[in-house]
């Protein structure tokens, strides 16, 4: 379980979270969902370590992040996994150098166990024939997936995804979608998502929080989400114009 | 006073928290193989060319009857061995080298590879850019080295084939008044020399923040500031040594 507490955070004088507080279960999917520029990936970065929040505290299973020793931080950083938007591979690696990364960095397991691991993670998300190419010789989706197979080499605890979805076709997104589901359930993890895309909000989404403008303006389940009466958020949601005319239809 | 007091942070967080030792020793072999393997072939052409064009313009300058002609091979060789070798081919690695490292440091920035590695609890400026400072201080005097000999085969060559100096002129001249410290002071500016371009360059790249457009400003400016730094450092060395 991750809780957040209080997380404010202002650049240049402009506040970009204002007091954000949530807590994300384990072994669910967990999505933080919101317009561009609402503070959802610095918030997401706030909880992983790459920027630290002006106010707040982030707690792993209790362990306050944030306010701990070197070696816990460490600790908490090891049970981590991140998709980052983009996949974040390493240009100069191969696509099985790129998941054995972690392993060879922080662990010290014999090549073979190691090969055991990478290989069993690339089949996982379906990529055990292409362990051999370059990051630049494969697909967008490819990318993601092998992304996903790096966050997962060491068996998180907590999983991250900035935009899974982003820049993918519907099929794939849809994939990535339920192949991230597979694994929260599978693993037991704590999932949290950054995403826009509101097929993931109705598909995969569990507990949802809704940013707008740094605040946090909804959290609930995603059965509820079309029946908010946050006029933000029903903005959000029914942007799109197929949701706005099943809405109609179900009379939401 | 902000950036340099940022840039001597950024030097400090390299001696942070290491990773495995074999980890840096993998990692310095592959940037010996691209800073200093990959760069011997613009360094033979440029110092080779810089020799000659120093022994012909030299020959030209010196028509007194009382200067022996050997004395063109010695000014060939001091000029290669105090300045040009290490000074040139540092300035053209800056180009090449600087550019490169802050290049790839930048697109890893904004390409969220860094924050990779953070989130990893990998000290990613002491795994990214400690290694190619150490193989920048390691390569860059042996490839001076080279550039001093190719330097004064060079002038040796275009000397001896447009007959400006003979062959036995030109082997007295690079002997005579020989002072064996100007060699431990030609590899003292490569070191230091290395130092600065690596550091100012992973410096610029790895602060890097935006898109392609900044990663080439980054780039421009590491090479920018790493030439201006070495001809700094280069009259103080010579003010400090000579």
């Amino acid at each position: 379980m991750i809780e957040i507490k209080d997380i404010n955070k202002a650049f240049n004088g402009k506040a970009v979270l204002k007091g954000v507080s949530s807590i994300f279960k384990e072994g669910e999917i967990n999505l933080i969902i919101g317009g561009s520029g609402t503070g959802k990936s610095v918030l997401l970065k706030c909880m992983i370590g790459l920027i630290k929040p002006d106010q707040g505290n982030v707690l792993y299973n209790g362990r306050d992040f944030y306010n701990s020793d070197k070696d816990t931080k460490q600790a908490i950083r090891r049970e981590m996994g991140v998709l980052f938007q983009g996949g974040a591979l390493f240009d100069s690696q191969t696509v099985e150098q790129n998941v054995r990364f972690p392993l060879d960095m922080l662990t010290d397991i014999s090549p073979a166990e190691k090969k055991e691991r990478v290989d069993f993670c690339l089949q996982r998300v379906g990529l055990e024939t292409s362990g051999k190419r370059m990051p630049s010789e494969i697909s967008g989706g490819m990318k993601k997936r092998v992304g996903i197979a790096r966050a997962i080499v060491m068996n998180p605890k907590y999983l991250f995804c900035d935009e899974p979805n982003s820049g993918l076709d519907p099929l794939t997104s849809v994939k990535i979608d339920e192949l991230i589901k597979e694994i929260t359930e599978e693993y037991k993890i704590t999932t949290v998502i950054i995403t826009h895309d509101m097929n993931s909000v109705m598909e995969i989404g569990q507990n949802v929080i809704f940013l707008y403008q740094g605040d946090k303006l909804w959290e609930g389940i995603n059965s509820d989400i079309t029946k908010t009466t946050v006029p933000e958020l029903n903005e959000f949601i029914f942007a799109n114009k197929l949701l706005r005319d099943a809405a109609k239809e179900n009379n939401c | 006073m902000s950036v340099i007091g940022k840039y001597f942070l950024f030097l400090g967080s390299l001696f942070g928290k290491g990773e495995k030792l074999s980890v840096y020793w993998r990692r310095f072999m592959e940037e010996s193989v691209g800073i200093g393997v990959s760069s011997i072939f613009i360094v033979a052409i440029v110092s080779t060319f810089i020799g000659a064009v120093s022994c012909i313009q030299t020959a030209y300058n010196l028509v007194s009857p009382i200067i022996p002609v050997s004395t063109v091979a010695l000014i060939v060789r001091d000029m290669q061995i105090l300045e040009l070798a290490p000074t040139i081919t540092c300035i053209v690695l800056a180009g090449k080298v600087g550019s490169n490292i802050a290049s790839e440091l930048g697109t890893m920035r904004i390409t969220e590879q860094i924050d990779a590695l953070e989130v990893m609890g990998i000290n990613s400026s002491s795994y990214l850019v400690m290694p190619k400072v150490l193989a920048a201080m390691f390569t860059f005097p042996m490839l001076v080295i080279l550039a001093a000999f190719l330097g004064i085969f060079g002038g040796y060559l275009a000397g001896t084939l447009t007959g400006v100096i003979t062959e036995r002129d030109y082997l007295y001249g690079i002997r005579d008044s020989f002072v064996p410290y100007n060699l431990f002071f030609m590899c003292i500016k490569p070191f230091v020399f290395g130092f600065l371009i690596a550091t100012i360059s992973s410096y610029q790249g790895f602060f890097t923040t935006g898109g392609a457009l900044e990663v080439g400003k980054a780039s421009t400016q590491a090479v920018t500031n790493s030439c201006i730094s070495v001809l700094i450092a280069d009259y103080l060395l010579a003010q400090l040594l000579l």
